[in-house]
């Protein structure tokens, strides 16, 4: 009974139950941390939670607790975010499918270009704006919407690109023989194969990159703006959820504060939307995928 | 058609990198024949199927020399049009590969991209080809579904009518049975022997009983080398090399 193939079959199910634990207590802490932060917030921006919040901008005295809402920021970054994914969209597909296509698996210009696009996904935000904000001094432009949807569409482009580029490497050779047997040229291969194929993926690299579009505060501090209006056009600046959490919060008064802890319920129930969403269309999508 | 030669192969060698994988090979492929290219593993069979339609294009690090010449034109010259070669052929791979579209669409593709527009058209078309690939009656109700659901067999013959779709001379199948269960086989080694009445086929294949069973004309690649050819009733009789002897009878595989 107690031969060294006992005690090492012992040792083994002794390791297997270890990991066990440590895989579901992390789980547990992950649920954990998102209900507490969900929780927080709720709580918090209970009292500052009305209709009017959602509907008005700031009027007199908001900063001092009194009227208004924050339809500036929300409209802000709702404009910023799409305004700045649409573009970042229209740069990423192409350069994916160009690394993925027209340049073989072992070329040195597609590992070089996504060499550099993932040190550009590791570069923080605030280096963005102040990019930004150097390009539009050069300009002569002004903190305004257009200048903040630049910034914010050079930040999630690399993300957004190597979200899809890294989908289409997965896509089998065969599949693109398939097409190029038929008489196909790249292009059609590109547009009627490869993004059918991979447009769950682009789904996701969408949504990850809007995500993370709309929740940066420090991209669009200085090339945004801040504004107590709702922008009529690319030349205004720009209020941003982020931003206004920001000020709301670094007042003394305790009604503003709730405020920002309002604001930061609707970024978050928006960012939950678009989740929701996306996963729908997503589920669409992969009805023709093929395994 | 009988007796023409649509693809000649003359002196074609292929390298990748510095490994020569097809070594001055000349064939000439007769029309309205299947021709199966025998073979062990790793000794170029798809290598030579693939350089029929420039499918090497693509692959990194790859060296043609040689002409292939199709239809009394070199389909390595500069100046030829590689969408308009492939047309030429259709291509039946190893694991069946249908497009992330419907089983419709799957069909309409080739046509589509090739100009063709009107709807009853392309109706017309891709039931015509799904019937002489023997599947129309199994999705006729159901030509709006994903390809993905139907069957490997069932995708093997839903290539063969994507491929003939667009109105090759030529069908290139590359072991088109190896991931298939013996029935769906059979289906489509049918299917071919039906075809060569208005294609040329040409087949790889390292099932020898398969080769015996379909081939009218055999060609041995061992090694990156052609080692023997002929009429695949003679080969198959009198192998005049000791190399197609020993792989025939077992020897070599």
């Amino acid at each position: 009974m107690n031969g060294p193939a006992d005690l090492r079959l012992g040792r083994r199910k002794r390791a297997d139950l270890f990991f066990r634990v440590l895989a579901a207590a992390s789980a547990a802490l992950v649920l954990l941390s998102l209900l507490l932060i969900l929780g927080t917030i709720l709580w918090k921006s209970i009292p500052a939670l009305s209709f009017s919040m959602l509907t008005k901008t700031p009027q007199g005295g908001f900063y001092l607790g009194k009227e208004g809402g924050i339809l500036n920021a929300i409209a802000g970054s709702l404009y910023l975010a799409v305004g700045a994914t649409a573009l970042a969209f229209l740069l990423s597909l192409p350069l994916a499918l160009y690394l993925n296509l027209y340049k073989g698996k072992g070329s040195k210009t597609a590992a070089w270009t996504r060499f550099f696009l993932d040190v550009l996904w590791g570069v923080p935000s605030i280096v963005y704006g102040a990019f930004g904000f150097i390009i539009m001094l050069a300009l002569g432009l002004r903190a305004s919407l257009l200048a903040g949807i630049l910034t914010v569409a050079l930040l999630e482009f690399p993300i957004l690109c190597r979200a899809i580029d890294e989908v289409m490497r997965l896509v089998p050779r065969e599949l693109k023989e398939a097409s190029d047997s038929l008489g196909a040229t790249r292009f059609e291969t590109a547009f009627k194969v490869f993004v059918r194929q991979t447009a769950p993926g682009i789904l996701t690299g969408v949504l990850l990159a809007f995500g993370r579009g709309i929740g940066d505060a420090a991209s669009v501090l200085f090339t945004a703006g801040f504004t107590d209006r709702v922008p009529t056009s690319l030349a205004d600046p720009a209020a941003t959820l982020p931003l206004a959490i920001f000020f709301q919060l670094g007042t003394p008064f305790p009604e503003v504060q709730q405020r920002a802890y309002a604001s930061a319920a609707v970024l978050t129930l928006i960012i939950l939307l678009i989740s929701l969403a996306g996963r729908a269309m997503s589920r669409k999508a992969t009805r023709h995928v093929v395994k | 058609m009988n007796g023409q030669t649509p693809i000649s192969i003359r002196n074609l060698s292929v390298f990748y990198g510095d490994l020569q994988v097809l070594k001055d090979v000349s064939l000439d492929i007769p029309a309205n024949r299947i021709t199966v290219i025998i073979g062990p593993s790793g000794c170029g069979k798809t290598t030579l199927l693939k350089s029929l339609n420039r499918l090497l294009d693509d692959t990194e690090g790859v060296r043609i020399r040689g002409q292939v010449v199709l239809d009394g034109e070199d389909i390595y010259a500069p100046r030829t049009e590689v969408t308009r070669i492939r047309k030429k052929m259709g291509l039946l791979s190893q694991r069946p590969q249908v497009l992330p579209m419907s089983i419709y669409e799957n069909v309409a593709y080739g046509p589509r991209i090739h100009g063709l527009r009107a709807r009853r058209d392309l109706d017309r078309r891709v039931e015509h080809y799904l019937q002489v690939a023997g599947l129309w009656d199994e999705v006729k109700d159901r030509l709006r579904e994903p390809a993905s659901v139907l069957s490997v067999g069932q995708q093997q013959r839903l290539c063969l009518a994507r491929g003939l779709a667009v109105e090759p001379e030529i069908i290139l199948g590359d072991e088109p049975t190896s991931a298939l269960d013996p029935q769906s086989s059979q289906n489509v080694e049918r299917r071919l022997a039906e075809l060569k009445r208005d294609y040329t086929v040409v087949v790889v294949t390292h099932i020898l009983r398969q080769a015996r069973r379909v081939a009218d004309y055999l060609a041995f690649l061992y090694l990156g080398e052609l080692v023997e050819h002929g009429p695949a009733a003679d080969v198959f009789a009198a192998p005049r090399d000791p190399r197609t002897r020993a792989y025939l009878t077992g020897e070599i595989s």
